[in-house]
């Protein structure tokens, strides 16, 4: 790795430190999804420094370049970011749902 | 004679045109509490309902047809209602049949009674894509169940409280409530049956499932549904 990329990809890591903290300190991120970001950037803080463990990964899952390895990990980590979002929605649509019913039956009972 | 509290539910998304004389078709033939469920109708259906009347409950805003209908028996079963018999706001279904899909029920002939069409020849007979996905439903209603429903999407239909009470619960498919809700009822151990009624066309032309795409995508939906509902847990009424 490059001193170049080394520090391009510090700067990222960092970058991605600093704004989920912004976003939980000022509550625009619940904490439960902070922690799947503050990872990713700790990873990313891991690889640039540890570029050996790249390389090894790289060679784990039968890839041949570092990069292959960086994209498909990020391809996975987005497939699963979208699911956990997916389970999410489908019980916020259900509590969205049973709330609107409750609200719907207790005003006919005040206001019938 | 057996005397049981009755509630009628009409769910209704802008039928201010049909839903005054619904109710007053109604109430000729149903001896009955009716509730009109708004399913946040953009027109005057709440205020004409409540004109005429009956219980009127609001969604604040428009949720589609099963949870309005889910609505209605949290509301049954919240006010003690034993026997419920769900009718649609658009004039479609005859209401000279209430009293016997009643009786059927509180005889405990059956759980869930459905009025079928197709049992009556005089009654209007659905579009040719409409009667497709319904032969269709059929089928798998066959081969899953051994039973034979011959109107599975009819949604006038009349049920006791055990079964109310167990689609207040978050197992109803709220989505898209027709031969699935059959399939699981059939697989909790209740018993369904049906009764020749009249339906007529929609006054105003109006359907549900209109168009080859959304028809497709219904038939789709349901496919899925009813897979999800094989691959539970079976539970036992």
């Amino acid at each position: 790795m490059t001193v170049h990329q080394k520090v391009f990809a510090l700067i990222i890591s960092f970058t991605i430190f600093v704004v989920i903290i912004f976003l939980v300190r000022n509550r625009k991120l619940r904490e439960e999804f902070s922690w799947l970001w503050l990872l990713t950037g700790f990873v990313i803080f891991v690889l640039a420094v540890w570029y050996d463990l790249l390389v090894k990964l790289t060679s784990l899952i039968g890839a041949v370049a570092a990069t292959t390895t960086l994209f498909i990990f990020s391809i996975i980590f987005l497939v699963f970011t979208a699911l956990h979002f997916a389970i999410k929605v489908s019980q916020l649509n259900d509590q969205v749902k049973n709330l609107a019913q409750k609200i719907s039956l207790l005003e006919a009972q005040i206001d019938p | 004679m057996l005397i049981t509290k009755r509630c009628i539910i009409i769910p209704t998304f802008n039928e201010e045109k049909q839903i005054a004389s619904v109710i007053e078709g109604i109430r000729k033939y149903g001896d009955a509490d009716i509730v009109v469920i708004d399913d946040g109708s953009e027109d005057m259906t709440a205020q004409i309902a409540r004109k005429a009347g009956v219980c009127v409950i609001c969604h604040p805003f428009n949720m589609g047809y099963g949870v309005a209908l889910q609505t209605g028996y949290k509301y049954a079963l919240k006010n003690g209602y034993e026997s419920l018999l769900q009718i649609d706001g658009d004039g479609q279904h005859d209401p000279r049949y209430i009293p016997a899909l009643f009786t059927i029920v509180e005889n405990r002939e059956c759980d869930l009674v459905i009025g079928s069409r197709f049992l009556n020849n005089n009654s209007d007979q659905p579009g040719i894509l409409k009667l497709m996905g319904i032969k269709l439903f059929r089928w798998i209603i066959k081969a899953v169940t051994g039973k034979r429903i011959t109107d599975p999407t009819s949604g006038y239909q009349c049920m006791n409280r055990r079964i109310f009470q167990y689609f207040a619960a978050d197992d109803f498919p709220c989505d898209y409530p027709d031969a699935n809700m059959v399939i699981l009822l059939h697989r909790m151990g209740f018993i369904i049956s049906e009764f020749p009624v009249t339906m007529v066309p929609n006054p105003e032309g109006r359907s549900m499932h209109r168009g080859v795409f959304k028809v497709t995508y219904y038939v789709f939906k349901m496919f899925l549904s009813i897979l999800v509902i094989l691959l539970r847990k079976k539970h036992h009424s």
